[in-house]
C-alpha cells in the first residue's frame, strides 16, 4: 500500500513541479511589457465596456488615455461618460494630467407622441423592433418621424436607464442614465439626444424631431413643433434657431428662463425637473391647454425620485 | 408537355384562389383626381419639371429621371396639376406626389391610342432603349426596377436569352394571366423589341401550369414570331422569383450577390413587355396598367385597367365595395404584398393587385417556440436556414448572419408560411437584411 | 369604414401546420404499438401508459405554473408524446412509483430545465430510460413473460431479452447457432411475440406508425433509412466474418429498441440535425454505436446510449453541415452567339 502511495504522490508532484517551472520560465519569456499605468487607470474605470468613451471597452480607454498623455501630454477628447468627472479626475491624477471638468448629459427622448397624443390609425402586428417597424410603416398614429415604442432604445441600455411606460408607449430616461450614447445610435429616428442634465438636473428642450409643416404634423399628432417661430422670436438669448418647420434649442446657450414653453402654441416644448409654477389668470382657452398638460402630465418628466 | 420544369430547392404550395381568372379586363373610369408619386421605382425618386397650376395632358413629361437608376414620370390624365404635396403612398411613408385635377381627355402629341396591332421591328437597339427610356418604363411585376437600365448589359457581360416570367406565382393575382390571354401578339411584338434591344436570339416565356388557357393562347401566337419558345412550369410558390425561374427554364443558378446577366439572362415580367410594345410602337409611356382587385370577401373580384395614381379605394368600390370584415388591404400578393395604412393610397408602376384580406386572416397567431422542425429549411429557395437567421438577427449577432448569408434572402416568405411554431421568421430576416445592409455600406 | 387596418410584413397567409398537428401525428402514429403492447402485456401495460401519460402533463403543467411561472404549454401535445414514449422505453411490469420518478426525470430535468419545448439537446423519454436503467438496474431489466407465449420460449426465456440472452451465453461460451433456436424466430420478433420494453417488442406495429409519419411528413426517410442501413451492413460484416461469434443482420435489426428508436426516438425533430446531409451522418453514427455497444459493449442494448451521444454532437452536425446555397455552383455561360 505504502509503494503505490510513494509512487503515486511522487509522480504527480513531480510532474506538477516541472510543469511550474515550465511554466514560470515560458511566462517569464513571453511576457507582454505594457505601460503599468494601463493597468492603473482600468483600475480607476467603472468596468461597464459600455462603449461610451468611443473605445471597445474599458482596458482600450485605459491605452488610449495612457498613450495620449505620454505622447501628446492630454487627455483632451477623452471622456469616460459612466464615470463622470470623479472617475476622470482620478486618471488625470494618475497619469499626472489635468482634467478639465465636463458638464455631466442625459438621454433626452424628443418626441411626446403618446397614444393620447398620437391615435393610433392602424394596428401594427409584428416583432418588438424598431428597425423593424420604421422600415415597414410610418407608425400606428400616422407620424413619420415619431416614436413608434417597440423599445430598440430600451433593449440597448447596459444600464438599466430607460424603460417602456406602457401608458404612453413612449420609453422614460431614468436618472441613472450615464449618457453612453447606446439608445442614441439604436433609435432609427434619431429622436433620443445626449443633452446637459443641466443646473439642479434641469433642462428644456424641444419634444420633437417632425419636419414637416404644421398642417400634416399637427393633423398626427396634438402636440407636434409647427415651425410657427414664435419660440425663436422670444427668447433673448439666441438659443433657438428654427430649420424644416422644427425649433432646436442649443443646451449650450439656454438660461432656463422658459419663456419660450409659454409662447408655445401646441405645448411642444418640454420642461424637466421644475417646480409647478403658479396657475395663471383665467384666459378663455386656458381650460383646453390644462386638459392637455394633464394629458402630457406623465411624459418623459425624468423625475429624479424615478429609480 | 412532357415532365414540367421546375426549380429545385424548397417551395410551397400556397392554395392557389386565382377567383379573378376568368374575368376580362374591364377599363375603369378615369377618377375626378390623381395623385402622381415623384418615386414611383426603385432608385431614386425623379425631378418634377411641372410646376403647381399648370396645365398638363395624358402622357406628358411631368418629372424626369435624376440619376442613372430612376424613371421619367408622365401625366396619366389631362387637367390641372392641383398641388405639388406629400401623400401617404404604398411605402406606408408620406412622400411627394403631383396632385392632378382631371379636365377633359387631351393626349400628348403623338400618342397612338389605336388597338390596331403594329408589328415593325426595323429599329436600332438604342432606339428601342432610348423610347423605353422616355417612356419611364419600370419593372411591373413589383420591383419596379427601371428597364433601360435592365437592358443596357454591361461591359463583359454577355446577353443570351431574354426570359419573359408569365408565371404569377401569388395566389389571387391574375393580371398578367389576362394580359397574356388578351394582349398576346403585342406581348409577342413587344418580346421581338426586347431581343433587338439586349441583342439576343432567344427568348423564353415561362407560365406556370394553372393557367393552361394562356399556356395554349401564346403558343400558338409564338409560332408566328421569330425565337420565341413557352414553356410550362410546375406550380410552385416562388416560381415567379428571376433566379428561381431562370434555373427552372435553363438550370443556371446565379451566383450569390450577382445579377441574372451574370448567366447571361435578362429576365422580364409580361406586363413590362406590353408597356414596352406600347412604348415604342404606339409612342404611349407608362401611364394605366391592369390592376387585380380580389379577395375572398370582395363581391366582385376583378382584373381593371386604371391609371397611374387613381385611389385605391376607387378600384375596390368598383369591385363591389369593401367588405365589412376587412382586416387588411394589401398592394401585391398575399405572400409579399405590402400592407396599406388607408384605402387612400394611390395606384403605383408596381401595384399588380389590392387584395382584401378578413379580419380573422389579418391578425397572427401567437408565437410559440421553435421546434428544429427544420421545415423552414427544407423550403427556402435560397438554400439558407431561416431558423437560424432569424435566431441571429434577433440576438443582434448580425455579423454573423452576414457569414450565413442573410443578404440572398429573396424575402418570399416561403418559411413563415410553412413554420408550425407560427415564429415571424420573414420580420426577423428583414431586421437581420435592414442591419446587415447598414454594416456593408458603412464598410465601403 | 371604421375599423382599422392591420399593418404587418408579409406573408399575410399561412399553411395549415402547426405544432399541435405535429404532436397529435405522433401520437397516432404509436397507436399501433400501443395496442399490440397492451395485447402482450395486459393490463400492466394500460396502467404503465396512463401513469406516464399523465405524470408527464401533470409535472409539465406543475412546473410552468409553479416554478417557472411562465405560459401553461400542456395542449400543444409534446408532454403527451414524451409521457407514452416513455412508457414504450420501460417494461410493463415496471413499478408505478418508478414510472413517476421516469416522468419527473424526463419532464422536468431533460426538458423544463434546459429551456423547455425547443431548447434541450436529449431526447427527454431517452434521459428518463437511462436514468432508471442505471437507477434501478434489476427492475427494468426484468422483462415480463408476453401474455401470448410461443413453444419454444417456453422453457428457456423467463423474461429476458432476446439480446440479453444473446449476451450472457456468449459470455458462457455458447456460440450464435446454438442459441438461435432457443430465441423468438423471426417471424415471432416482427409480430411481437418476445421480451422487452412495452413498445419495441413489435416492430411490425413500429414500423406501421413509422410509416404514418413518413405519409404526414412528420418525419423524413434520412435518419431511419440511415440508421437501418448501417445497423444492417455494419452487423452483416461482422456475421460475415465470424458467424459464431456475431448475430445475423435481420436480428439485429427486429431485436431490442432498434425500430423504436429509428422511427420515434432518433426522428425527434428538436434532438436531431435540421439537413439532410446532418441527418444522414446522424443515423449513421447511432447505428455504428448502438452495434459497437450491443456487441464489445457491457449493455446487451446500445440503442438509448447511441442516440443520447449522437444527441450531443447535433449541435457541431449542425454547424459542419450546412444546406446547399442557391448560387454555389453558377451554370455554364455561352457567350458564343
Amino acid at each position: 500500500m505504502n509503494h503505490i502511495l510513494i509512487i503515486a504522490v511522487s509522480t504527480l508532484g513531480g510532474l506538477g513541479l516541472i510543469s511550474a517551472i515550465i511554466l514560470y520560465f515560458i511566462a517569464k519569456k513571453f511576457k507582454v511589457i505594457e505601460d503599468p499605468n494601463i493597468d492603473l487607470v482600468e483600475e480607476a474605470l467603472p468596468s461597464a465596456n459600455c462603449g461610451g468613451c468611443g473605445f471597445p471597452g474599458c482596458r482600450a480607454f485605459a491605452e488610449a488615455t495612457t498613450k495620449s498623455a505620454r505622447d501628446e501630454k492630454t487627455l483632451e477628447g477623452l471622456f469616460c461618460p459612466v464615470g463622470g468627472n470623479e472617475v476622470m479626475k482620478e486618471v488625470g491624477g494618475i497619469l499626472g494630467l489635468e482634467v478639465e471638468e465636463q458638464d455631466p448629459m442625459i438621454a433626452v427622448i424628443r418626441c411626446n407622441g403618446s397614444f393620447a397624443n398620437t391615435p393610433a390609425k392602424v394596428k401594427f402586428d409584428g416583432i418588438s423592433s424598431c428597425s423593424f417597424a420604421n422600415n415597414l410603416f410610418s407608425g400606428e398614429g400616422g407620424c413619420m418621424f415619431g416614436c413608434l415604442g417597440q423599445g430598440d432604445c430600451v433593449d440597448v441600455c447596459d444600464f438599466d436607464a430607460i424603460y417602456m411606460n406602457p401608458e404612453t408607449g413612449l420609453p422614460v430616461v431614468k436618472d441613472n442614465c450615464t449618457a453612453c450614447g447606446a439608445c442614441v445610435d439604436a433609435c432609427p429616428r434619431n429622436i433620443i439626444e445626449l443633452r446637459k442634465r443641466g443646473i439642479k438636473d434641469r433642462r428644456i428642450f424641444v419634444s420633437c424631431v417632425n419636419t414637416e409643416k404644421g398642417a400634416p404634423a399637427k393633423k398626427n399628432c396634438d402636440v407636434a413643433c409647427i415651425g410657427c417661430t414664435k419660440c425663436e422670436k422670444v427668447c433673448k438669448f439666441d438659443a433657438i434657431t428654427i430649420k424644416d418647420f422644427l425649433a432646436y434649442i442649443d443646451f449650450n446657450k439656454c438660461t432656463l428662463c422658459r419663456k419660450c414653453i409659454d409662447e408655445c402654441p401646441t405645448n411642444s416644448i418640454w420642461e424637466v425637473n421644475f417646480k409647478p409654477r403658479k396657475p395663471k389668470a383665467k384666459k378663455p382657452d386656458e381650460n383646453k391647454s390644462e386638459e392637455k398638460e394633464k394629458k402630457l402630465a406623465d411624459i418623459n418628466s425624468g423625475k429624479a425620485d424615478e429609480n | 408537355m412532357g415532365i414540367l420544369k421546375t426549380f429545385v430547392l424548397g417551395g410551397v404550395h400556397p392554395e392557389e384562389n386565382k377567383l379573378s381568372a376568368g374575368v376580362a379586363i374591364q377599363e375603369l373610369a378615369v377618377p375626378e383626381q390623381v395623385a402622381v408619386p415623384f418615386g414611383q421605382n426603385l432608385g431614386a425618386p425623379s425631378k418634377p419639371v411641372v410646376k403647381r397650376g399648370e396645365k398638363v395632358k395624358a402622357g406628358q413629361l411631368i418629372a424626369e429621371a435624376s440619376s442613372f437608376i430612376s424613371a421619367n414620370v408622365h401625366s396619366p390624365v389631362s387637367g390641372t396639376i392641383f398641388k405639388i404635396d406629400n401623400v401617404v403612398d404604398a411605402s406606408g411613408y408620406r412622400r411627394p406626389c403631383f396632385i392632378i385635377k382631371v379636365e377633359g381627355n387631351d393626349w400628348d402629341e403623338g400618342i397612338d391610342l389605336t388597338e390596331k396591332l403594329i408589328t415593325k421591328e426595323d429599329y436600332t437597339p438604342q432606339e428601342i432603349i432610348e423610347k423605353v427610356k422616355k417612356a419611364g418604363i419600370v419593372g411591373m411585376g413589383g420591383a419596379t426596377f427601371p428597364t433601360h437600365v435592365k437592358l443596357m448589359v454591361p461591359p463583359g457581360k454577355t446577353a443570351e436569352y431574354l426570359i419573359i416570367n408569365g408565371v404569377e406565382c401569388e395566389p389571387y393575382l391574375t393580371s398578367d394571366h389576362r394580359l397574356m390571354l388578351e394582349k398576346g401578339d403585342e406581348i409577342l411584338v413587344g418580346i421581338r423589341l426586347l431581343m433587338i434591344a439586349l441583342g439576343v436570339e432567344k427568348a423564353m416565356i415561362g407560365i406556370e401550369n394553372n393557367k393552361p388557357d394562356a399556356l395554349k393562347h401564346l403558343t400558338t401566337l409564338a409560332e408566328k414570331y421569330k425565337g420565341i419558345s413557352v414553356h410550362a412550369l410546375k406550380v410552385k410558390y416562388p416560381q415567379g422569383g428571376e433566379k428561381q425561374l431562370i434555373k427552372a427554364l435553363l438550370n443556371r443558378e446565379v451566383p450569390s450577390g450577382k445579377l441574372p446577366v451574370e448567366v447571361g439572362c435578362v429576365v422580364q415580367n409580361v406586363g413590362t413587355v406590353f408597356a414596352v410594345y406600347e412604348a415604342v410602337q404606339k409612342n404611349k409611356p407608362l401611364i394605366d396598367r391592369v390592376v387585380t382587385v380580389t379577395g375572398k370577401g370582395v363581391k366582385a373580384p376583378s382584373n381593371f385597367k386604371v391609371r397611374i395614381g387613381t385611389p385605391v379605394k376607387d378600384l375596390i368600390e368598383a369591385a363591389g365595395g369593401l367588405p365589412e370584415s376587412t382586416g387588411k388591404i394589401l398592394n401585391g400578393g398575399p405572400m409579399m404584398g405590402k400592407a396599406l395604412l388607408n384605402p387612400d393610397v394611390p395606384i403605383v408602376k408596381g401595384s399588380s393587385g389590392i387584395l382584401i384580406l378578413e379580419n380573422k386572416m389579418a391578425s397572427r397567431p401567437t408565437e410559440n417556440p421553435c421546434i428544429r422542425c427544420s421545415k423552414c429549411t427544407n423550403v427556402c429557395p435560397m438554400g439558407l436556414e431561416p431558423y437560424l437567421l432569424s435566431r441571429l438577427a434577433r440576438t443582434s449577432h448580425f455579423a454573423e448572419a452576414e457569414k450565413e448569408k442573410v443578404m440572398d434572402c429573396i424575402e418570399c416568405g416561403s418559411c413563415q408560411y410553412t413554420c408550425p411554431a407560427d415564429i415571424p421568421l420573414l420580420d426577423y430576416l428583414r431586421l437581420g437584411k435592414a442591419k446587415v445592409g447598414e454594416i456593408i455600406r458603412k464598410r465601403n | 369604414m371604421n375599423k382599422m387596418l392591420t399593418v404587418s410584413g408579409s406573408p399575410h397567409i399561412h399553411g395549415d401546420e402547426s405544432t399541435k398537428k405535429i404532436m397529435l401525428g405522433v401520437v397516432y402514429a404509436m397507436i399501433p404499438a400501443m395496442l399490440v403492447s397492451i395485447y402482450f402485456f395486459g393490463l400492466n401495460a394500460v396502467r404503465v401508459l396512463l401513469l406516464s401519460a399523465l405524470a408527464c402533463l401533470l409535472f409539465e403543467w406543475a412546473i410552468q405554473k409553479y416554478i417557472l411561472k411562465g405560459p401553461l404549454t400542456i395542449k400543444d401535445g409534446s408532454a403527451l408524446v414524451t409521457g407514452v414514449l416513455l412508457a414504450f422505453n420501460v417494461p410493463s411490469n415496471l413499478p408505478s412509483w418508478m414510472v413517476i420518478i421516469g416522468a419527473l426525470v424526463a419532464i422536468g430535468i431533460a426538458k423544463m430545465s434546459f429551456g423547455g419545448l425547443g431548447k434541450n439537446v436529449f431526447n427527454p423519454a431517452l434521459v428518463a430510460r437511462v436514468f432508471l436503467l442505471i437507477s434501478f438496474p434489476v427492475a427494468m431489466t426484468t422483462w415480463p413473460i408476453p401474455k401470448v407465449l410461443p413453444a419454444n420460449l417456453a422453457d428457456t426465456i423467463t423474461g429476458a431479452t432476446p439480446l440479453g440472452y444473446i449476451k450472457e451465453g456468449l459470455r458462457a461460451g455458447h456460440t450464435i447457432p446454438q442459441m438461435m433456436p432457443h430465441l423468438p424466430t423471426y417471424m415471432q420478433e416482427l409480430m411481437g411475440q418476445m421480451g422487452g420494453s412495452m413498445g419495441e417488442v413489435s416492430a411490425i406495429a413500429i414500423i406501421l406508425g413509422g410509416a404514418f409519419l413518413l405519409w404526414k411528413k412528420i418525419i423524413t426517410w434520412e435518419i431511419p433509412v440511415s440508421i437501418l442501413v448501417t445497423v444492417f451492413l455494419f452487423s452483416g460484416l461482422l456475421w460475415f466474418i465470424n458467424p459464431m461469434r456475431y448475430a445475423d443482420p435481420f436480428f439485429q435489426l427486429l431485436t431490442g429498441g432498434l425500430m423504436l428508436g429509428a422511427f420515434f426516438m432518433a426522428t425527434d425533430m428538436v434532438t436531431s440535425p435540421m439537413t439532410r446531409n446532418g441527418k444522414l451522418i446522424f443515423g449513421f453514427g447511432i447505428g455504428l454505436l448502438t452495434i459497437l455497444i450491443r456487441v464489445w459493449g457491457a449493455y446487451p442494448e446500445g440503442v438509448s446510449f447511441a442516440i443520447l451521444l449522437m444527441n450531443a454532437v447535433v449541435p457541431l452536425i449542425n454547424r459542419g453541415f450546412k444546406p446547399r446555397r442557391f448560387g454555389k455552383k453558377p451554370g455554364v455561360v455561352t457567350v458564343s452567339k
